[in-house]
């Protein structure tokens, strides 16, 4: 061999030991964290399947195109369905959106840019906060004094009032967040744009925070679609249709799912008991949609 | 025929130099500019003239900011900003009783440290402040137009509906530069426009200031000296004063920009330009 070479004391490197050592402390200390939270996860996860489980096995059986479309049965009559509870439920929880929603985001708009430290802002702020909290059975209760009383029947108004109350806090508060989530330098552009204050709220604050007002949006319909205890005193229940030849007959008891499912789960027949359970299942089915379609139009505007 | 971009009506009129005196475009003197009880600049006039850049540089915290930001009226979505003196827009105090701020900020259009497009298309950005002013003309060729001068038209030219924060960093920072010149405003202020960009962005912006300042006056801010060097005619050298306690900026002096660096009056500015401190 020609040429200089090296020494092995020029090569002196110390060997590096690169292999896994799994029982060394800090590896096996990770190991067993990791584990524990896997183990946490599912644990969590177990009644989360198991409920989703139950109601496409025993709703799903007896899931057909008949119980979309025909009236809840009576006592020991066997078939029927639940359409008119579908109904009521789409209708009330649209009403309440359209009650709360615009209230809602405009209430957000005054919190998050109007007077953020007003008194007027800290109080809506408190009571809203207090009153994502609030008992549903309360909003039930004041919707039964402030409608069914006055009015003097129940009513799907009366059941759309006691869940837009129900909805306002959520809207507010996740609408707030939202708003007040857009960057400080988009709202710097749209001033140094030119915009007057109602400009950067409608054409820049707005449909930035849009995804997010959304996302509270949903959660308050979610919610609000699934709540019996309001319901039982504004909207009561009803074995008709909302729906008289095409005319809305509002100002009488009005069916829902939720209540639907309360009423018929504990009854001693077995077609109530298992039309409950599809009620279910549809009820579930139709939070989940109404959650896709607003992650998608959510998506689009992003 | 396509109009070119001289022959282009300007939305917000053009500066026919119609009044003020001749070649000063802004007049600003601010004898003291608080935010709360804070000091924030003192006994600074500065005057930016008409078709030059004029680059204000300092060291932090000395109130170059505040100055530009106070010649739209940005200031007053601060929380106790307090403005004492005045801006002459045109021989107009900015501040004057009666001014919309608002309306001064179309004249006076603005572009910012961090690239802030708005979450909408290209397209919409740019077409955001025609549409805001209710412009009668051909949207789609302002915006053209507009893009073009920010140097950005070929790059984007395919993807007008994509969103402009899809695009990179210094595209998105020619962006806001269309956005703000769509509107044809007769002074652009850039607040440290390539603080936020890497180095063949800075490049591209600086080359387009040296074009637009044909069309436009500019006023910008830089914490690169030798970024004032290379696209300032005038430069203004603002430093800190930290004798009573607090730190209050104050202009040091101001002149063509290569007087600031090669014989300046103050000693302190011949300190700082040869990067004694900063």
């Amino acid at each position: 061999m020609t040429g200089p070479t090296l020494s092995a004391g020029q090569l002196a490197v110390p060997v590096a030991r690169l292999e896994r050592s799994p029982f060394e402390p800090r590896a096996l200390k990770s190991l067993l964290l990791t584990a524990g939270v896997w183990a946490a996860a599912i644990v969590a996860a177990i009644p989360l399947v198991s409920v989703l489980y139950m109601l496409a096995v025993r709703g799903g059986a007896r899931l057909s195109a008949s119980v979309f479309v025909e009236l809840p049965p009576a006592g020991f009559e066997m078939g029927g369905g639940f359409g008119n509870a579908l109904v009521g439920t789409v209708v009330m929880v649209g009403l309440g959106g359209v009650l709360s929603v615009p209230l809602g985001i405009l209430c957000a708009v005054f919190l998050a840019e109007l007077g953020p430290y007003s008194r007027l802002a800290e109080a809506a702020r408190f009571a809203a906060k207090t009153l994502t909290g609030m008992p549903s059975i309360l909003a039930g209760v004041f919707a039964y004094a402030a409608v069914v009383l006055v009015t003097g029947t129940y009513s799907a108004p009366a059941g759309a009032l006691a869940l837009a109350v129900l909805m306002v806090p959520t809207v507010v508060l996740t609408a707030e967040e939202a708003i007040k989530a857009v960057p400080k330098i988009t709202r710097d552009a749209a001033y140094g744009m030119g915009c007057t204050r109602s400009q950067v709220i409608w054409k820049v604050l707005l449909p930035t925070a849009m995804p997010g007002i959304l996302t509270g949006v949903m959660l308050a319909v979610a919610r609000a679609a699934g709540e019996t205890a309001p319901l039982l005193f504004t909207a009561l229940f009803s074995s008709y249709w909302l729906f008289d030849g095409g005319v809305p007959q509002l100002m009488q008891p009005t069916a829902s799912l939720a209540v639907l499912i309360y009423n018929f789960s504990g009854m001693p027949f077995e077609n109530q008991i298992e039309l409950a359970w599809a009620a279910s299942l549809v009820l579930v089915l139709l939070v989940l949609v109404i959650n896709v379609i607003s992650r998608l139009v959510g998506q689009r505007r992003a | 025929m396509t109009p070119t971009v001289e022959t282009m009506p300007r939305v917000n009129g053009r500066d026919t130099g119609a009044f003020g005196e001749p070649g000063v475009v802004i007049d600003c003197k601010l004898d003291q500019v608080f935010y709360g009880s804070f000091l924030a600049v003192r006994d600074s006039r500065v005057e930016v003239e008409r078709g030059k850049i004029t680059g204000f540089i300092g060291p932090s915290g000395c109130g170059k900011s505040t100055v530009l930001r106070s010649l739209n009226r940005m200031n007053d979505l601060i929380r106790g900003f307090r403005f004492e003196g005045h801006v002459r827009f045109h021989g107009k105090d900015v501040y004057g009783r009666n001014v919309d701020p608002v309306a001064v900020r179309r004249y006076i259009g603005m572009v910012f440290q961090q690239p802030n497009p708005f979450s909408m298309s290209i397209f919409d950005n740019v077409a955001f402040g025609l549409r805001l002013n209710r412009f009668k003309g051909n949207v789609a060729e302002r915006v053209e137009q507009a893009l073009r001068s920010a140097a950005l038209w070929d790059e984007v030219k395919d993807k007008l509906k994509n969103s402009g924060l899809s695009l990179s960093g210094g595209q998105q920072q020619r962006l806001c530069i269309a956005r703000a010149v769509a509107t044809e405003p007769s002074v652009l202020l850039m607040d440290e426009p390539c603080s936020a960009l890497d180095p063949i962005a800075t490049r591209r912006i600086e080359e387009l200031m040296l074009q637009l300042k044909q069309r436009y006056t500019i006023a910008i801010v830089t914490h690169n000296m030798q970024q004032a060097q290379r696209v300032a005619d005038i430069t203004a050298f603002f430093s800190v004063d930290i004798s009573k306690g607090s730190r209050t900026g104050y202009l040091v002096e101001a002149g063509p920009t290569k007087q600031i660096f090669e014989s300046p009056r103050e000693q302190l500015t011949k300190e700082y330009v040869s990067g004694q401190f900063s």
